[in-house]
């Protein structure tokens, strides 16, 4: 690998997805439909609450191609730089890899620029990404994230959900992507309230996917025997956080107790 | 048709190599030394903007002095060279001596084939995961590439400020040490350097995966006011 050069006319600038690119390094968009032919992995189901320090993030570990569980701890909350975080759901390949991208392009451009983008740029950028992405989502590889972050020249979180064509739209409360998306939104819905501590908004986090993966089979549930839980996340002004898992176990012992509960005892 | 004048080549080397040399001195010095947690990189430095220290990687930095739009461009030519190779290996992959071997093929390229040499010398510098693995190359305007232990010196009197250093560095010092050591031998025995002139920067050795972190003001004059006090002055 050479030192990469270039005229001054023709400068990618801070932009590491132009460079890599320009280095031909960018994948090959398929001109056919793949989904007919192959069988794709699939992740699924992805939230994002806003509290009153910032924002909690949480996806299921669950990821399928077709009816079958092809993997049942893959990660779907990413950290995109200190003070963000990114979500994804769809074709697990090619969302890893933009969120892979993604975090290069945050951190590309802060040590080429020496100060890092706002939080609106890089949800921005992200927006582009998911852009250039449409013609291999048209061959069956949608990928569809939720960007969250602690803005730090407002001090206070910001969610910001996209489409497929890269349309990027500010929530305000809560966001959520991925098959079990509707069960998962409708759970936070009813138990949101403004200003809602940390502690409150992980149970709420951790009952919406609960919800979900009893509802959609894509999604996984705590697996309370091999121990796999949704990665959690807050982001607040101290920064992305990922919660341990003993944690995390021990907040889905009490939601099951509460749900034994709830039903009565009966089984 | 005149046949155009003969110059010998070392004649022309010669004269490239004191153009370029002119220009580096023009230039404020910066010092490189290691201490017993990290890499401290300290510049004489007075814009607050345009660095002279950067981030290059986890736990590679770069300095440069000399004409600041090229060693910036090389600067920013080494973070691509460095984002693209741990896009496409891994983030582990990327280390300090591919890359200043990379430097010095460039600048020495630049050297004998364009029309004027660079007026720069520039720094790799990467921490290890102990001190047996910590790092200096100093690569000059003609693409030398100098492997250094301990502490380098880049700019103009180079030999005065290097001579000053080895005075007062010492293997394993703390950071405290280090960076008095390296304020001292910029400043010299006539003169004293005020805190907003010097750019300092460091590399953690045992800190997050990004290991560069820049010293602020405050905490420079923390380490450097405690001293000046215990010296009387």
């Amino acid at each position: 690998m050479t030192l990469p050069s270039f005229r001054i006319s023709d400068d990618p600038g801070p932009d590491f997805a132009a460079l890599v690119r320009r280095m031909g390094l960018s994948p090959v968009v398929p001109d056919s439909p793949v989904d007919a032919r192959l069988t794709i992995t699939h992740g699924t189901t992805c939230v994002a609450v806003r509290y009153q320090d910032g924002v909690v993030m949480a996806g299921d570990r669950r990821a399928t191609s077709g009816n079958f569980i092809s993997h049942r701890t893959i990660e779907k909350v990413f950290p995109a730089d200190r003070h963000s975080g990114v979500a994804i759901a769809g074709a697990a390949g090619p969302a890893i890899e933009m969120v892979r991208l993604f975090q290069l392009q945050l951190e590309h451009y802060e040590k080429v620029e020496g100060a890092p983008l706002s939080l609106e740029g890089k949800a921005n950028q992200l927006s582009q990404m998911v852009r250039n992405h449409l013609p291999a989502a048209m061959q069956g590889l949608a990928v569809v994230p939720i960007f969250a972050g602690f803005d730090t020249s407002r001090t206070a979180g910001r969610l910001f959900q996209y489409d497929v064509t890269g349309g990027r739209y500010e929530e305000f409360d809560h966001a959520s992507t991925g098959s079990g998306q509707m069960h998962a939104s409708a759970v936070i819905k009813m138990g949101w309230r403004d200003s809602l501590s940390e502690d409150a908004t992980i149970d709420l986090v951790l009952r919406a996917l609960y919800e979900a993966a009893d509802e959609d089979s894509a999604t996984g549930g705590p697996d309370l025997l091999r121990g796999i839980f949704p990665v959690v996340a807050t982001i607040s002004s101290s920064g992305f956080e990922r919660l341990a898992d003993d944690d995390l176990e021990a907040r889905y012992l009490s939601i099951l107790a509460q749900v034994a509960t709830e039903r009565g005892g009966s089984r | 048709m005149t046949a155009p004048f003969y110059v010998a080549p070392e004649q022309m080397m010669q004269d490239r190599a004191d153009y370029a040399r002119k220009g580096i001195a023009r230039g404020r010095a910066m010092v490189a030394c290691t201490f017993d947690e990290g890499i401290l990189l300290c510049a004489e430095n007075p814009s607050r903007m345009l660095r002279k220290i950067s981030e290059i990687y986890d736990r590679i930095a770069f300095g440069g002095v000399g004409k600041y739009n090229e060693f910036d461009q090389l600067r920013i030519a080494g973070v691509r060279h460095a984002d693209l190779k741990g896009f496409s290996f891994s983030r582990e992959d990327v280390d300090a001596r591919s890359l200043a071997n990379q430097y010095a093929q460039m600048l020495g390229q630049v050297f004998t084939h364009e029309m004027k040499p660079m007026e720069v010398e520039i720094l790799v510098a990467e921490i290890g995961h102990d001190s047996v693995g910590d790092q200096l190359f100093h690569i000059l305007y003609d693409g030398t590439l100098i492997d250094e232990t301990g502490w380098c010196v880049l700019g103009g009197e180079a030999e005065a400020i290097g001579a000053r250093m080895s005075e007062e560095w010492v293997e394993g010092c703390s950071f405290a040490q280090a960076l008095q050591a390296a304020v001292d031998a910029l400043a010299g025995p006539d003169r004293s350097l005020v805190v907003s002139e010097i750019e300092v920067a460091v590399l953690d050795r045992a800190g997050a995966r990004r290991a560069f972190r820049r010293v602020e003001d405050a905490d420079v004059t923390a380490v450097l006011g405690v001293n000046d006090a215990e010296n009387g002055t």
